[in-house]
């Protein structure tokens, strides 16, 4: 991990390099965050990649921090093999527009966990190939993974109430 | 509206034949050869579970592969988010079902980040102990399961009478064979019992000769080495821009592996090796494991020589129970008891990634605490879910049968991708 000392040293050089993109940087527990702009997130790992070394995107979560706003996260883990060094980029999206570039084309790797991120929490990565519900089946309704889906908020199916519920055999 | 059409309907998305006019195109004469999109699974054996794969054909040649996920999808993360983190252990076993000590490792790692909470040495060793048990539990899954999509059914007996002592190792100190529930937050659920070093001593002195056992029954038989040798190679680039990590990696020639990187619950005090391949063909991703077996015995024989005394789980009453006895004596300690067993313990607000090497790659937690007694958010970052994605660069312009083959060096676990 850098330390708080590095952090703040990358989160200055992203801010001289785009303005307005680092939002806040958080140090916890030894693990580093940037906070970042989230129309900037793509230029933010491009160059997190190809300045400081962090090569390989390891992780894409999905957070949904309700009741708090802006309310949904993608947290995008980086790592550094070399100097076996990991940062987190975090960005925050308000529900009605949940929008994020994203970064398929520039990290293979992030092909399903965006679509994870997608079908869990309804966050829409623009550009991507092949932005399909990958868990969940594909005419689901609502993102289950957000926090105010109920647990147990789907009927079980059987024949006899198969026409009449709502949802995935509709 | 018939239920066939239904059906169809449900996956309109998906298309059948995405590369017709692609290949046609590339073509200068007309189309010679017709292309063929085949299903595979999702109940098929040669799968590994439920996974369903759309095949496009071009004679016997793969062009395009889709996987399809989420058969056995069962909302793990959305269960945990309503459990209190003690009671989180037990469902995130199951998510990956071959390697529960490692799921269980990454989420009580994780929490214990969170409460920076210090784990007894004694207690280090122990996880160390059953995470490489786990690991060579989980390789001889994969490897008798493996032989036997490549047509050597006696290869899967052999590995599964190992299996089977292992399992009864893990009954042992545990109680239970698969999903032990062992590991908690702070530690291991009990000290082992007597007699368990002394079963793990008998086990990994008859295992390295049981390994050698299992590569000359398989890398002398010429229909087994046509079948691995130089099919389906990714090189080192392609597996790390797919996010690929674990042994594939490994079989690429990259030595990467947290054990050795990032050393958590004392990996830094044992002596072993990497074993890494070359090429990265589905013979490197076989030879890699089974050296990966013989590594794991090492580290269990260190780390039983190396065995400290001291508590199994953390003094910190915070976290962890109190022992049986104090409750009889100690007014605070029944307190305790009480408020960890009703309400369970609080981690400070927060968020943490903890990564561990599982058998299939880098298996990271990801906890999200909001000072409530359950957790806010947990992900698994499983590495079955990321490698699949290589299932396609890996496998175009191969024969379908090499397709097979290289699912099999895969070793995906479908539990563990739909969590």
């Amino acid at each position: 991990m850098p330390d708080q000392v590095g952090l703040e040293l990358i989160a200055t050089q992203l801010g001289d390099a785009i303005p307005g993109s680092v939002l806040e940087t958080e140090f916890f527990r030894d693990q580093a965050s940037l906070h970042v702009d989230p129309a900037s997130v793509r230029a933010v790992l491009g160059l997190l990649r190809d300045q400081h070394g962090y090569r390989a995107l390891m992780s894409v979560h999905g957070v949904d921090y309700y009741p708090h706003e802006p309310r949904l996260g993608v947290h995008y883990q980086l790592l550094d093999m070399s100097k076996v060094d990991r940062i987190a980029v975090k960005l925050r999206v308000p529900l009605a527009e949940a929008v994020v570039e994203s970064v398929t084309d520039d990290w293979p790797t992030a092909n399903h966990q965006e679509r994870e991120v997608y079908d869990m929490f309804g966050v829409e990565f623009e550009g991507h190939p092949d932005l399909r519900r990958i868990l969940m089946p594909e005419d689901y309704e609502g993102h289950p993974q957000r926090r105010d889906f109920p647990i147990g908020g789907e009927p079980v199916l059987f024949t006899h109430n198969d026409a009449t519920s709502p949802g995935w055999t509709r | 509206m018939s239920a066939k059409a239904d059906y169809r309907r449900m996956e309109d998305s998906i298309t059948l034949s995405p590369l017709e006019e692609q290949i046609a195109a590339q073509r200068s004469g007309p189309v010679s050869a017709e292309l063929l999109t085949l299903n595979i699974g999702p109940h098929h054996p040669a799968t590994h579970g439920v996974l369903r794969l759309l095949v496009t054909l071009e004679a016997e040649v793969v062009r395009d592969i889709r996987p399809i996920i989420g058969y056995v999808h069962t909302g793990i993360e959305k269960t945990a988010e309503d459990k209190a983190y003690w009671k989180v252990i037990p469902v995130i076993e199951r998510m990956d079902y071959l390697s529960y000590y490692f799921n269980a490792m990454a989420f009580c790692g994780a929490v214990e980040t969170l409460f920076e909470c210090e784990v007894p040495k004694r207690a280090q060793y122990l996880r160390v102990i059953h995470l490489e048990l786990n690991r060579i539990m989980s390789h001889l899954v994969w490897l008798g399961t493996s032989a036997l999509d490549l047509g050597a059914m006696s290869m899967f007996w052999y590995c599964f009478r190992e299996r089977e002592m292992i399992l009864d190792l893990f009954e042992q100190s545990s109680g239970q064979r698969m999903h032990t529930r062992y590991f908690q937050v702070g530690g291991v659920i009990e000290d082992i019992p007597v007699g368990f070093a002394e079963k793990v001593r008998e086990f990994i002195a008859i295992m390295p000769g049981r390994v050698d056992q299992y590569n000359d029954l398989l890398m002398r038989n010429e229909i087994l080495l046509q079948r691995l040798r130089h099919t389906c190679p990714l090189d080192e680039q392609s597996l790390l821009a797919l996010g690929v990590t674990g042994p594939l990696l490994r079989a690429a020639g990259n030595p990467w592996d947290l054990r050795k990187a990032a050393p958590y619950s004392s990996y830094e005090d044992f002596n072993f090796k990497i074993p890494v391949g070359t090429v990265g063909d589905n013979y490197d991703r076989y030879a890699v494991r089974v050296a990966e077996m013989k590594e794991s015995v090492k580290i269990i024989e260190q780390a039983l020589d190396g065995l400290p005394e001291g508590p199994h789980i953390t003094t910190d009453r915070k976290i962890a129970l109190p022992p049986r006895h104090e409750l009889a004596t100690s007014m605070e300690a029944l307190i305790h008891h009480f408020k960890l067993v009703t309400e369970g313990f609080r981690p400070p607000p927060g968020e943490v990634y903890f990564p561990i090497e599982s058998p299939r790659g880098e298996l990271g937690c990801f906890v999200r605490s909001d000072g409530s007694a359950k957790p806010a958010r947990v992900h698994m970052r499983d590495p079955s879910f990321v490698n699949l994605q290589a299932t396609g660069p890996m496998t175009r312009g191969s024969y379908i049968a090499d397709l097979i083959a290289t699912l099999a060096m895969l070793d995906p676990i479908l539990g563990g991708i739909d969590r």
